[in-house]
């Protein structure tokens, strides 16, 4: 019967039997959720729970870390195994996790996206460009990075940053809760 | 027709402008061009774009590609917008970066420009400084009972670019989309002037990440055609190689995305692991998973290693073996076809009359891919895929067949590398050069000016994009707009790309 090809349930069983294809996760290094420990402590910031609802903001991006980061999403990284995921409002967000150099025509709506949510909140700048302005810096049309218009809490460099990468930053936040 | 329009604008004087010649025209020669191609269903707007100095207009006269120039004396040109509503858009760029103004073009808002930079005119041989608070956008009016009007954006709820939607809808029904982009802009072409080819190659590679590989390449082919260098088989065969899997991954992750958006996820999650395979493949190979900053003027930065083909070819082997099952699941459920099928259907004379390239214009049957014409080393023979559908269907179709395409080139680049250097020296002289590289999206424009000393006197990249905007606005109409994420995703414009 080819019909029986044709069908999405016998392909969905296969999937019980072969092996997951998610990669094992990364660990974050030590120094970086010692850090981030230290900032949360600092700052004596409420804690947030075990897991973390991420709002993404691209503020001037060249669209690239947004691939890595739709990959991140992909099954191969699975974030929602460590309790990560993306939420549409900020409203529902802890982490505002921001890329691309801040253009001059960007910098109200993130902002505006930032105030609408609740404290206690993480700021992640996400790629060379969300650092300082990476190669864009120079420009009338740039502000610079990220931490132009509001406190950063954890910088991700790379251009872009690979999935992995990203992942290990949003695995070091979770971690700095945990132990700290 | 055409040959009148030829010789028309070959009465201007040659600019030396390679292999495409752009011919600098009086304002009498630049006025009757326009008025003649009110007539000519056969010309096709590739761009528009300025200096301090001139406008310059890419057009596409049946087989043959030319730039026409014209000087702006006190700031002002005949605008292009009356006869080709392409041009709406690139009137409005000029005005806010160059400040010269399209006389009697038929939308004189800001584009670009949303009054939060420091001067106006950036890139005007004098900007002025702008103190003023940012005003208000306007959007086109629509009458009617019942019409309101919904705000979307620039923030939106998934991890997607940057843009403002403002639909006027009546009951569930979009009786217009517009559009107001522009939030990304960088002052790309700002940074690119004054800079070497080389160093400004980086520019040319982060206009839209997604496009990275055809857009340092179409950049690449125009500084080699100023200079007249030729880059070794080698380089070209390899830069293809990269082309063919950045076609590859998008193609997967658009399709994995529009049946996600048909609320498919299963389909998504196989196509997100395949595209997975295919970037890590490019890392091993090239160093980097998006090919970033590969390919330079004068050739390409790495070989191919042995290590690296065997990744490839493996990661070919593994999407080549399963798309025919995840195109048999598409093809097999009726949820899919229900959205996909009638769904933003864009009509061939609108994809002909803005001249869209790559999937959008293909599927709604315009044979344009650059790789076939005007075509370009290493591809020989590539007959462009299409349909006429011209819906969600028939894109998402498209990308599927592609996909395939770009396996099997790819495979035949691998099976006979030719020799010859990866990257020659660059000449330090004087030239302009326009390139064009078919990207994913469609093709990619690039058109330098090098100085004496090697440095970009003016540059102009064109992303797909331009083109493709307005025709999502098209598409929406009559649809309702639940559908709008469906719909956008089909057509995937670059925000990044045409913000500059
Ligand atoms: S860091 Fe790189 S990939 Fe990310 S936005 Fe900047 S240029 Fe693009």
């Amino acid at each position: 019967m080819r019909g029986w090809r044709r069908l999405l349930w016998p392909r969905l069983a296969q999937g019980l039997v072969s092996p997951p294809l998610t990669d094992a996760p990364p660990v974050p290094p030590e120094e970086l959720v010692q850090a981030l420990v230290a900032r949360l402590e600092a700052a004596s910031q409420a804690r947030l729970g075990r897991s973390l609802a991420i709002r993404q903001v691209d503020a001037g991006s060249c669209n690239g870390c947004e691939l890595e980061i739709n990959a991140m999403q992909s099954v191969i990284y699975d974030l929602e195994r460590f309790g990560l995921r993306f939420v549409a409002s900020p409203r529902h967000a802890d982490v505002l996790l921001v890329t691309g150099p801040l253009t001059r025509n960007m910098r109200e709506a993130l902002l505006h996206t930032a105030e609408c949510m609740p404290e206690p909140k993480w700021v992640v700048a996400a790629g060379d460009c969300a650092v300082d302005g990476g190669v864009f810096k120079d420009s009338y049309a740039v502000e610079g990075g990220i931490d132009a218009v509001l406190p950063v809490d954890l910088l991700i460099p790379g251009c872009p940053p690979t999935p992995t990468q990203l992942l290990e930053g949003m695995l070091a936040l979770l971690e700095a809760q945990r132990v700290g | 027709m055409s040959e009148a329009l030829l010789r028309l604008v070959r009465h201007g004087q040659e600019q030396g402008c390679r292999p495409y010649q752009r011919y600098l025209l009086d304002r009498g020669q630049w006025a009757a061009l326009i008025a003649a191609i009110g007539e000519d269903e056969a010309v096709a707007l590739l761009g528009l774009w300025a200096d301090p100095a001139q406008v310059h207009a890419a057009l596409m006269l049946g087989e043959t590609i030319l730039i026409a120039s014209c000087t702006v004396p006190e700031g002002r040109f005949a605008a292009f917008s009356p006869v080709q509503p392409g041009a709406v858009r690139f009137e409005r760029m000029i005005r806010d970066l160059w400040g010269h103004v399209a006389e009697g073009g038929i939308d004189q808002r800001p584009w670009l420009d949303h009054g939060r930079w420091p001067l106006t005119g950036p890139l005007a041989a004098q900007p002025a400084p702008n103190a003023m608070p940012p005003p208000q956008p306007v959007f086109l009016p629509v009458e009617g009972q019942g019409v309101h009007q919904i705000p979307v954006g620039p923030v939106h709820a998934g991890v997607i670019e940057p843009g403002h939607f403002r639909f006027h809808v009546q009951g569930e029904a979009v009786v217009r989309l517009e559009a107001r982009l522009g939030y990304l802009h960088k002052g790309h072409i700002g940074l690119m002037l004054g800079k070497p080819a080389l160093v400004a190659a980086r520019f040319a590679a982060r206009l839209s990440g997604d496009s990275t590989v055809a857009h340092s390449w179409a950049f690449a082919q125009g500084v080699e055609a100023a200079l007249g260098l030729e880059p070794s088989p080698r380089a070209l065969a390899l830069r293809a190689l990269m082309a063919e899997l950045e076609r590859l991954h998008n193609h997967l992750n658009d399709w994995g995305f529009l049946c996600n958006d048909a609320a498919f996820a299963w389909l998504h999650a196989r196509a997100g692991a395949l595209r997975e395979a295919v970037l890590r493949a490019a890392a091993t190979a090239f160093g980097h998973r998006l090919m970033m900053d590969r390919i330079l003027p004068g050739g390409v930065t790495d070989d191919l290693t042995p290590q690296g083909a065997a990744a490839i070819l493996a990661a070919l082997d593994a999407v080549e073996a399963e798309l025919p099952q995840l195109d048999a699941v598409y093809d097999s459920h009726a949820s899919l076809a229900d959205r996909m099928i009638g769904t933003g259907v864009i009509a061939p004379s609108l994809v002909r009359r803005f001249a869209a390239g790559g999937v959008v214009g293909r599927a709604s049957g315009r044979a344009f891919d650059a790789r076939h014409r005007p075509g370009y080393a290493p591809y020989a023979t590539l007959e462009p895929r299409v349909s006429t559908a011209g819906d969600v269907d028939a894109r998402a179709r498209l990308r599927m067949t592609e996909m395939g395409d770009s396996i099997r080139l790819a495979r035949g680049l691998m099976a006979a590398l030719p020799p010859g250097e990866l990257a020659l020296p660059l000449p330090q002289r004087a030239g302009e050069g326009l390139g064009l590289v078919e990207g994913f999206r469609g093709e990619c424009l690039h058109w330098v000016a090098l100085d004496d000393g090697g440095l970009l006197r003016a540059a102009f990249p064109r992303d797909p994009s331009w083109l493709h905007w307005p025709l999502l606005e098209a598409a929406m109409e009559g649809n309702i707009l639940a559908d709008f994420p469906l719909i956008n995703k089909s057509v995937n414009a670059s925000y990044s790309g045409v913000d500059l």
